[in-house]
């Protein structure tokens, strides 16, 4: 299963039922260093397009957005001491968490990797 | 955005865009937030080497007229009169309600003042002198100069390396100096609780002095979003956030600006009601606050107390990047306004624990000599 993308930034990789969820390497380079992120709570049942997390930098605070609904089943606790994981590992290390899918059909929507290429290209023009 | 007023943009924006800045709009301009080496690490080469800033946007004015200094003492509560010609001081635009109308710093030359605004404000502050002091002094904006703040614990020495007068100037003082062969107005003063300078510089020769600087190795560009961190950790108000009409100097913690002859003798707008700030101690206090964890509580974040009572707001918050810790200052009512007591920050619905603390947060480390 390969990473899919929103039109917000935000990356998603489904493997079985379950969503891992983080913001890709255009969104954490418009983001700028980020400082602290707030992730849900482990048990939060999420809809599509709900507040997921909050990145902040040092200048601002950013709302990331369930691009897929269900339960967060995990969240990513390493971003509590390392923020800056999500600069550096932004489709790895620095996810923020994972939701068991209600839904997968939620992803048709969303973009490949070319797809998202050539979309964050459109926005740099 | 629904802003038809096209940016306008400073000498230096050419060169802030061969130098990779994101440009934001900015007080109307169009302005260098940050260079590709990102706010953190722009922040931190100030406070280690030397930061170099445009604040060119900023309004840099003459007032001249025969007893100036007593003029512009009926607008604001600084006491111009006391200052040697070469000495500068950092006062207010007050309304009759001892608001806040701006904050600026004004030198004493020999034969006039220069002054210096906010970008935001220039429009507004040269309409209030120019009224203010009618019949009595004429108000100049000097459009022909750009205006760079070289700033950090470095910068006294890149600086010496153009014009050696400059390492004797202490904080606060003014000389006209030529600096690679330009003539300056050189100002050691700043906005980031570092020793470092301001540099008025003639627009025709502002990029190539700012490129010569640029190249000393100790010099880096830094944007507008270091700038605003700098100034946080060094205590430093930002006006239309920290102070405002619905401030004034006692509330904001600024009395010390006021000297014991300008409060006693008033003569400036809402002295009235700043002499009773002073007697009956201000209402709410802007003080330092630390939040407890790492998430930063932003401004018009709510200040609550034990109970959740909303008690004041935050007027300035982010991210230190020295103490790798969230810094804020806000308003709070005067029994709160000491040191470690406990407050609660409403960030996002979640009440989270904070302390008043002392500012600044990072020791200032101005030169006086």
């Amino acid at each position: 299963m390969a990473l899919k993308f929103t039109e917000d930034h935000e990356w998603v990789l489904l493997e079985g039922d379950v969503a891992t969820i983080g913001v890709s390497n255009y969104a954490q380079e418009q983001l700028g260093d980020v400082v602290f992120v707030e992730v849900p709570e482990v048990g939060a049942d999420l809809a599509k397009g709900e507040e997921l997390a909050v990145v902040e930098s040092v200048k601002a605070a950013s709302e990331v957005y369930a691009p897929i609904g269900g339960e967060v089943i995990e969240v990513n606790t390493e971003l509590e001491d390392s923020p800056t994981l999500v600069n550096e590992e932004p489709t790895g290390g620095g996810w923020f968490a994972k939701i068991k899918v209600t839904d997968s059909s939620d992803l048709d929507e969303l973009m490949d990797e070319a797809a998202y290429k050539s979309y964050v290209e459109g926005l740099d023009e | 955005m629904g802003d038809n007023n096209p940016t306008l943009k400073t000498v230096l924006y050419d060169l802030h865009v061969e130098l990779g800045a994101k440009m934001v709009p900015f007080a109307g301009y169009d302005m260098p937030v940050q260079y590709p080496d990102g706010i953190l690490t722009e922040h931190l080469w100030t406070r280690s080497d030397a930061g170099l800033f445009d604040v060119s946007h900023m309004g840099q004015l003459v007032i001249s007229g025969s007893d100036v200094a007593a003029a512009i003492e009926t607008l604001i509560p600084g006491d111009i009169q006391a200052l040697a010609p070469g000495e500068m001081r950092y006062s207010f635009l007050t309304d009759e309600n001892g608001g806040i109308y701006d904050d600026l710093i004004v030198t004493r030359r020999e034969n006039d003042l220069f002054v210096v605004v906010n970008a935001g404000c220039k429009a507004q502050d040269i309409e209030l002198l120019t009224n203010g002091l009618a019949g009595k002094a004429t108000v100049t904006e000097l459009a022909d100069r750009a205006l760079i703040a070289l700033q950090g614990p470095k910068a006294a020495e890149v600086l010496a390396r153009f014009n050696g007068d400059v390492a004797s100037m202490s904080f606060m003082t003014y000389r006209e100096l030529d600096i690679a062969g330009v003539p300056c107005f050189v100002t050691r003063s700043g906005y980031t609780g570092e020793d470092g300078y301001e540099i008025s510089i003639p627009n025709a020769h502002a990029v190539e002095l700012t490129r010569k600087l640029l190249a000393e190795e100790e010099v880096a560009p830094v944007g507008l979003g270091a700038r605003d961190s700098l100034r946080l950790e060094a205590g430093l108000c930002l006006y239309g956030h920290d102070l405002t009409l619905e401030t004034n100097p006692i509330s904001a913690g600024l009395l010390w600006s006021i000297s014991k002859r300008r409060r006693e003798e008033g003569g400036f707008p809402g002295a009235d009601v700043i002499q009773a700030e002073i007697t009956n101690k201000p209402k709410m206090r802007r003080v330092g606050i630390l939040p407890e964890g790492r998430a930063p509580a932003r401004e018009h974040t709510q200040i609550a107390d034990e109970n959740g009572s909303v008690i004041g707001e935050v007027t300035s918050g982010g991210f230190s990047p020295s103490l790798q810790a969230p810094i804020a200052m806000g308003y709070v009512p005067r029994d709160f306004a000491t040191v470690g007591k406990e407050i609660n920050l409403l960030v996002r619905g979640k009440a989270r624990p904070a302390k008043v603390v002392k500012m600044p947060f990072v020791e200032q480390r101005y030169y006086r000599g």
